[in-house]
């Protein structure tokens, strides 16, 4: 495909929600004058000074940021090749970069008068922020997860309801993220008048690619003014994993016009790619589901089909529409791991830095294990870390156990 | 350029009733059942006929219609196979309006012109593709009318006067008025609001107005066809259906006639509507 290089790659998307063919608002005419509302709302939020101060004081006082660049010295020396640095998003609280978007959309359904919050979640990191942010401002909250996550993310369920969330476990379709996102979507058609639907990642119809991705852009901007601080330099390249990809979004964005920065998406090979998988940049096509249009994995007559991931924030068919555009456009390589890979990259890092990983940035790790052997020692990479493992320890000890 | 639904609601008009559209899922529960069930609406009194493309991830939809589809899937439903039972279909009956309602995903990958193509010599009347708002009115909508087929919007309660200008804009054949906000199968429509409602959509259009979601019996369809152009049932009939699959969700000697009975007894009530003065 040839496509022309644009003269920045962090212009989009147009006023119609478009980053080339992708995006777009392909959602029921009901949701239609709430998702202009928002986009109206957000507008207006990001023009207002006392919007961002206020934020930026929840996000030192309350989450924990800026999170620190950590320089990984025993991974670096164990992998012989680049100097590998982790963001430690996994510090902030509620374990994952997620709080950073939960933060502002709640903020801003603060400003727009809402009271009843929903959120869909696959992993139930963005549910427990999502439920800790309405414990925090008082807001009604209702989170849908997918039956087979209810099932193999027992913990997070358990914070979510601790924190006076009804979590709504969802038996329809396959019963995962995108169940979980069908049934979000139903609910508030349903409930218009008094509801704000908080969503996870960088999907959907716009504004929320756009306005997911501002808010996740603090963990690249403070990547960038670390960086500097200790190297004196920007980094020569950036790995994150990607499910809809709102924690690789929000490295990333910041640095898209950095041509001397190589930039890696890791998408969820699961069983691999020729068996089932969740890549949906390397095994799907553009279409069009849950109000954009975007690569999604699906058969010839455009049905949307399972995805499989070992982790629950990655089992997703689709991936949001900006990754599409940048994987068009040639700026981000889209690479993949396996579930077993990422399994080995959970016990590495967990071994070699004391750091037990979620399952979906052991992905990332899992490709920094092949990248960075082959850079010279001089070539700083920056892994996003957006999640900590505490979730993932009765699954991965279940797994670990069988296999021994 | 007139259809099959401009002609149907012309005479209507002249026969001074409503219009009773049935809603069905294309392939429920297989291909050979929803033929007969499809060719058995008419002639039940159903005077537009409403087929369902199915989709995995019917986002608008209520329980009733999302097993709907996943049974026309399991059996092997596409939307290819969904024009060959409409081609079908035209072969006994030339004259019942028909409309494709879904999700844009398995048309865009169809190819829009291709299927616009396709639709239009199987015999398609109208597209009522609920993903897709006037905001992307150039991905389906623009080339549909080119095509000479109705593209018929959803009207709905957050519809406000300033925006249904925009709705009513490249709408033609009807409009559907979404009687509540919420998925299909869901709340039952209060008549007095849709009554209010369809006089406000008609300040702005000369359009027909069908009225659909939550109407389930021969009387609340008689009441919505005494305020509007139109009643749609849909998850009542595929609920009807439903009812009378055996054990293993395969269709049985009832099936067609439970179908064909309920809508019978819908379209007595609508026919027996006084109709509002226009």
């Amino acid at each position: 495909m040839n496509i022309a290089k644009p003269n920045s790659y962090r212009s989009g998307p147009d006023d119609r929600g478009h980053f080339g063919i992708f995006g777009g608002r392909f959602v029921a005419e009901t949701l239609m004058p709430l998702i202009l509302d928002l986009e109206k709302a957000y507008t207006a939020a990001k023009a207002d000074p006392s919007f961002q101060g206020e934020m930026n004081g929840y996000l030192k006082n309350y989450v924990g940021r800026p999170s620190p660049l950590y320089f990984a010295e025993r991974l670096t020396e164990h992998l012989g090749g680049a100097k590998i640095y982790l963001k430690r998003e996994e510090l902030n609280h509620t374990g994952s970069h997620k709080v950073n978007n939960v933060l502002g959309q709640i903020m801003l359904a603060r400003r727009m008068g809402k009271k009843r919050i929903i959120a869909e979640t696959g992993a139930g990191q963005h549910g427990v922020a999502t439920a800790t942010l309405c414990a925090r401002f008082g807001l009604e909250c209702i989170v849908y997860m997918g039956a087979v996550d209810v099932e193999r993310q027992q913990p997070n369920v358990i914070r979510m309801e601790m924190l006076g969330a009804t979590v709504m476990p969802v038996q329809s379709g396959t019963r995962t993220l995108k169940d979980a996102m069908n049934e979000a979507l139903r609910d508030w058609v349903t409930n218009v008048h008094n509801t704000f639907y908080c969503i996870g990642t960088v999907a959907g119809p716009h504004p929320y690619p756009t306005l997911v991705r501002d808010f996740q852009s603090i963990i690249g901007n403070e990547t960038k003014a670390q960086m500097q601080e200790i190297e004196g330099r920007l980094p020569d390249s950036l790995v994150a994993c990607i499910g809809g990809g709102s924690n690789a979004m929000g490295l990333f964005h910041p640095f898209l016009d950095d041509p001397s920065v190589e930039i890696f998406g890791v998408e969820a090979a699961g069983h691999g790619l020729t068996q089932l998988h969740a890549a949906s940049i390397a095994g799907g096509r553009p279409g069009v589901l849950h109000g954009n249009r975007t690569y999604l994995l699906m058969d010839a007559d455009g049905q949307i089909q399972d995805a499989h991931s070992i982790s629950a924030g990655l089992d997703y068919p689709g991936i949001g529409p900006e990754h599409s555009w940048l994987h068009e456009v040639g700026r981000v390589n889209y690479l993949s791991a396996t579930d077993d890979e990422a399994l080995a990259a959970f016990q590495l890092l967990s071994k070699l830095e004391g750091i037990i990983p979620a399952l979906e940035p052991a992905h990332a790790i899992a490709k920094v294990m092949e990248l960075a052997p082959k850079r010279p020692k001089d070539h700083l990479m920056v892994v996003n870390l957006s999640g900590r493992g505490d979730k993932d320890v009765p699954q991965v000890g279940d797994i670990l156990r069988g296999k021994k | 350029m007139t259809t099959r639904i401009d002609t149907r609601f012309a005479e209507l008009k002249k026969q001074g009733r409503a219009a009773f559209v049935t809603y069905v899922m294309a392939g429920d529960p297989d291909l050979a059942t929803s033929l007969e069930i499809v060719k058995a609406l008419p002639k039940a009194g159903a005077d537009v006929v409403e087929l369902g493309i199915p989709f995995t991830d019917p986002m608008a939809d209520g329980p009733s219609i999302q097993a709907a589809g996943l049974r026309a899937l399991k059996a092997g439903m596409t939307l290819r196979k969904t024009l060959d039972l409409v081609r079908e279909f035209r072969k006994d009956d030339n004259i019942t309006p028909l409309v494709l309602m879904g999700y844009y995903n398995p048309i865009y990958i169809y190819g829009v012109d291709k299927f616009l193509a396709d639709a239009k010599t199987s015999g398609v009347d109208g597209l009522i593709i609920v993903d897709l708002p006037p905001e992307e009115d150039e991905e389906l909508c623009l080339p549909a009318l080119k095509a000479g087929l109705n593209f018929i919007r959803l009207a709905t309660p957050t519809t406000d006067d300033k925006r249904l200008p925009a709705v009513l804009a490249n709408t033609s054949g009807f409009v559907y008025y979404v009687s509540i906000a919420g998925i299909t199968g869901a709340a039952a429509a209060d008549a007095n609001a849709v009554g209010e409602a369809v006089a406000r959509i008609k300040r702005h259009t000369r359009l027909p107005i069908c009225v659909g979601f939550g109407i389930r019996t021969p009387e609340a369809a008689r009441a919505i066809a005494e305020r509007a152009n139109g009643s749609v049932v849909g998850t009542a009939l595929v609920d009807a259906l439903k009812n009378s699959l055996d054990a293993d969700g395969r269709a049985t000697a009832k099936t067609v006639n439970a179908v064909a009975e309920l809508t019978a007894a819908l379209a007595q009530g609508v026919k027996g509507a006084q109709q509002a003065a226009e």
